[in-house]
């Protein structure tokens, strides 16, 4: 798709990667679900791929199996040189701390009743890693590495707000150390102000972590300022892949120009409504 | 439709599994009807032998099992030692006895558990609330057998009611209309004891149902639009609060058959209760694994009834949801 | 007299059309303790115009919604102010006036569609229900105008949609019953909360030329309430800025949308990522943002509710909270930079 990968130089690289759901539908009929199909891309370490697409489009699918939550139906996925798709549940487990999740909703995606720093603990001790006073020190290293105030770390989740939650799950996300973040609609459901805040976070990160991104959303305006890279998804497939500038100026397929289209923009003078 | 023709079948094996525990149990349990006239010297042991061989309680139990199967399938369900006759019609009229205060005690408590619930709910926090709170926490507390007690106490102080049994006597003189009086009237202190023990559940759990049903998003848009407070309350309300509110009914079905025991030997009511008892501290085999049976179909069915109706009610397990 | 009609013969009304006076709402927990959510917001709606209203988190926008027709929830209390419409202050009507101009005369969307029609109850009934509250027209006039409804807003599918439950419905589809159900008496005002929110963008841009098209062919007038100012543009005629509870800024969409007076809305304009606009900001580069989070409005100090986060802030802004200043063609600001 106009890109060549270096397979030394790509921190990830999927290639025809499938996924079927076999389900069944009213009465019993069999009714299978293809939600992913040929989808192949990689990302070059310590970038952003910008993954947009509409709900249905595969995106969460797609997530999941690269975070190791869900076996693909077929296709290779190959993350630091490994083929971890050929790997067994307990040689995928060592891989999985490397590549965490951030979700939508901090609301439902962090239990409410735990305080910040038994979030962010959380993963240290699942992991059973360090020993009790070194996982504080790390969890409040943490907390204060993504801009969260040392006297909240006792508060319950549920007294955050916001754009804090979402501090909070990128904090619990990077306890781990993970080479790669999968950020799925993880700024949607905040404000717009939060929302510059967080992209803001996310860019300090890459650069003083060294974090690759892998960033879904349905908001193109975020995806093009995010970027490098942005692959255009729909139905379970690719349908564009480049460099972000390339995309936005000169996008080459029909979604890709109809999603840059509806996104509600500012400078409206110009932007008048298709016909529904 | 599959959904419940499998369930029918697992309720089949259920009751054939609940019979044989019950048998098993029952026939393991340390002695047996006869014993106590093995006590009585006057009886020679040979009498006592005889008669075990007679009721066949010296075969193997698989054996027994197997007959007793077949005394199902003929429609007798056994023999009781103590009446000396088959099970099933001493059960029936027991039963019937007991569904006639059950019934219509369900009904009722029900019947006032609804808009006492409801309207605890719609005072939520204020003063009515509270006050109905009190009074189901404290009916609550109180068991059925001090509530038996108590009723009958005021009973025989007052002479408002009956003290006991289910007629009076001299009943067979009685015309139709005055003998339909008569039970009317024995039925009343029991049902009222019924219904206050089963009341507090109820009323709890519809004012639960409805004050998280009150609160919803739905409601409120309903509510934008104009739409009346009875309405609201009657329709979109009551029928959100359905759901948890049908499996209760389903369970409370279940009970029928069994929640009535100490109500009915406190007040004399000649129904199941009695006759379980009995029959337990007898060792009259064959009436308790009837007993036990029979309150086994009833909640099972209960169950079922609570499922069907869940279904009906709620659309969304009746459809498949659309994936975003 | 169908319901096209009706709409096409509005009310004569007096101006402005929907007057909101220092209101003040709060939430008492049921241990007593007040939370403020709005604490004196004025503004207006003209007849026959759009108001967006921008606010974030924390601002009062929700609150708002659910006020105009008292719908608060149990522990939410109107502690002052007054709603003027057509000639009566809502605040102060019988609950039988209320329920009459609920969905008759102003019509509410509340966010989260998903969450807004009843489980259990066909679509075609829960609009049913809305004509039954207002008229006593037989059955059959009823479902006809059921689906004459829904056929305004699903132009192919309407009779299919009104025998189907919620669930069954993708979240565009149920923001357009609730749109329907809205418009079906007849209502000159709508307030739409948060309308677009959770939508994709194709589902967003759908809706939003859903509703221009009614507005249209109804003589609407919309409040329009969301966080996001791109929504706004070039759908709104004027737009008010929400900031803690109160107004910041209100005036021409054009005007507070373009050239913005007040330190939040510009500061809230500049931090939007700008990649699809005319000027680009460096891509990856760290976009300008308001410091710090919403107020915590039980606990605000004296003066300007924006003053720790202000970057133009001055000594004054800490000791009294400034008045309303007009900088414009009806276009006022909430700010000591423009005067006392």
């Amino acid at each position: 798709m106009g890109l060549n990968h270096d397979n030394a130089e790509r921190l990830l690289i999927v290639e025809n990667l499938e996924k079927v759901y076999a389900g069944r539908g009213v009465l019993g009929t069999k009714k299978e679900v293809i939600a992913l199909q040929g989808v192949s891309f990689s990302i070059r370490p310590e970038s952003t791929l910008a993954l947009v697409g509409e709900s249905g489009s595969g995106k969460s699918t797609l997530a999941f199996c690269l975070a190791c939550m869900e076996r693909p139906t077929s296709g290779r996925i190959i993350f630091q040189g490994n083929e971890i798709t050929a790997l067994d549940e307990k040689q995928q487990r060592a891989v999985r701390p490397q590549i965490q999740l951030v979700f939508q909703d901090p609301a439902r995606s962090l239990n409410p009743r735990f305080s910040a720093l038994e979030l962010v603990s959380e993963p240290l001790l699942v992991q059973g890693r360090l020993h009790k006073r070194k996982r504080e020190d790390r969890a409040r290293a943490l907390l204060a590495q993504v801009g969260l105030p040392q006297e909240k770390a006792l508060q319950r989740a549920e007294e955050f707000s916001g754009g804090q939650r979402q501090r909070l799950a990128i904090a619990r996300a990077l306890a781990l150390e993970p080479k790669l973040l999968i950020l799925d609609e993880a700024l949607s459901a905040l404000d717009c102000s939060v929302q510059a805040q967080i992209a803001n976070l996310l860019l300090e990160l890459q650069s003083s972590l060294g974090l690759t991104y892998l960033f879904i959303t349905h908001d193109f305006a975020m995806a093009g300022h995010l970027a490098d890279e942005i692959a255009v998804m729909e139905r379970g497939k690719v349908v564009e892949l480049g460099a972000a500038d390339r995309v936005l100026r000169e996008p080459e397929h029909e979604i890709t120009r109809r999603l840059i289209a509806a996104t509600p923009r500012l400078g409206s003078a110009a932007h008048l409504p298709q016909v529904v | 439709m599959r959904y419940f023709l499998h369930r029918l079948l697992q309720a089949a094996f259920l009751l054939i599994g609940v019979s044989i525990l019950t048998f098993l149990f029952s026939a393991l349990a340390p002695g047996n009807y006869f014993d106590e006239m093995r006590l009585n010297p006057q009886i020679s042991p040979e009498t006592v032998a005889a008669l075990r061989a007679q009721y066949q309680l010296d075969r193997p139990l698989p054996v027994r099992y197997v007959r007793w199967l077949n005394s199902l399938l003929h429609g007798e369900m056994g023999y009781s030692f103590a009446y000396n006759s088959p099970v099933a019609p001493l059960l029936w009229v027991r039963a019937r006895n007991t569904l006639l205060l059950t019934v219509i005690a369900t009904l009722i408590a029900w019947a006032l558990a609804l808009p006492l619930g409801i309207w605890s709910a719609t005072t939520l926090g204020r003063l009515p609330d509270r006050a109905l709170s009190g009074v189901t926490a404290a009916l609550l507390v109180i068991p059925d057998l001090v509530l038996a007690l108590g009723l009958l106490i005021i009973a025989v102080r007052t002479g408002w009611f009956p003290t006991g049994g289910m007629v009076s006597v001299g009943f067979e003189n009685l015309s139709p209309v005055q003998k339909f009086r008569d039970i009317a009237l024995h039925m009343e202190l029991p049902v009222i004891a019924l219904v206050l023990s089963a009341l507090p559940i109820l009323v709890r759990h519809v004012r639960a149902a409805f004050a998280d049903v009150l609160s919803t998003p739905f409601l409120r848009a309903a509510a934008s639009h104009g739409i009346q407070q009875r309405t609201l309350l009657y329709r979109y309300a009551l029928r959100a609060a359905a759901n948890p509110l049908i499996s209760l009914f389903g369970l409370s079905m279940g009970a029928l058959l069994s929640g009535s025991l100490v109500i009915e030997v406190v007040m004399s009511w000649p129904g199941l209760g009695p006759l379980l008892l009995e029959a337990i501290l007898a060792r009259d085999l064959y009436v308790v694994i009837a007993g036990v049976l029979c309150s086994t179909i009833f909640l099972v069915a209960g169950n079922l009834l609570a499922d069907v109706l869940l279904y009906l009610a709620d659309p969304r397990i009746r459809t498949e949801v659309v994936a975003r | 007299m169908s319901m096209a009609q009706t709409m096409a013969n509005p009310p004569k009304t007096i101006s402005p059309f929907l007057q909101v006076q220092d209101l003040h709402v709060a939430y008492i927990s049921r241990a007593g303790q007040k939370s403020p959510a709005l604490a004196g917001l004025s503004f207006e709606v003209r007849p026959g115009e759009t108001l967006g209203v921008l606010g974030e988190s924390g601002s009062g926008k929700s609150t708002l919604a659910a006020a105009l027709l008292r719908l608060l929830p149990g522990n939410g209390e109107i502690e002052k102010g007054v709603v003027l419409f057509e000639g009566q202050d809502l605040l102060r009507a019988e609950p039988r006036t209320l329920q009459r101009i609920r969905g008759a005369r102003i019509a509410v969307i509340f966010q989260e569609p998903s969450l807004a029609l009843h489980p259990m109850i066909r679509i075609g009934e829960q609009i049913k229900d809305v004509f039954a509250a207002h008229e006593s027209s037989s059955r059959g006039v009823l479902r006809q105008k059921t689906l004459q409804l829904l056929a305004e807003v699903f132009p192919t599918d309407a009779a299919r949609i009104a025998e189907s439950y919620p669930h069954q419905l993708s979240g565009g589809q149920q923001q357009r019953v609730l749109i329907a159900q809205a418009i079906a008496c007849g209502p000159s005002l709508v307030v739409a909360d948060e309308p677009t929110a959770s939508l994709d963008p194709s589902t967003q841009m759908e809706i939003l030329s859903l509703f221009r098209k009614l507005r249209e062919k109804f003589h609407l007038s919309v409040i329009l309430i969301t966080h996001n100012p791109a929504v706004l543009a070039g759908f709104a005629d004027r737009v008010l800025v929400m900031y803690a509870g109160k107004a910041a800024e209100v005036g021409p969409a054009e005007k507070v949308l373009g050239s913005p007076q007040h330190p939040y809305t510009r500061a809230l304009l500049q931090s939007m990522p700008s990649q699809l606009e005319g000027y680009a900001n460096q891509r990856k580069s760290k976009l300008p943002v308001i410091p710090g989070d919403a107020p915590n409005l039980e606990v605000l100090a004296t003066g300007c509710r924006f003053e720790a986060r202000c970057a133009d802030r001055m000594e004054l802004c800490t000791r009294r909270e400034p008045a309303v200043v007009n900088v414009g063609e009806s276009h006022a600001v909430s700010c000591f930079k423009y005067g006392e």
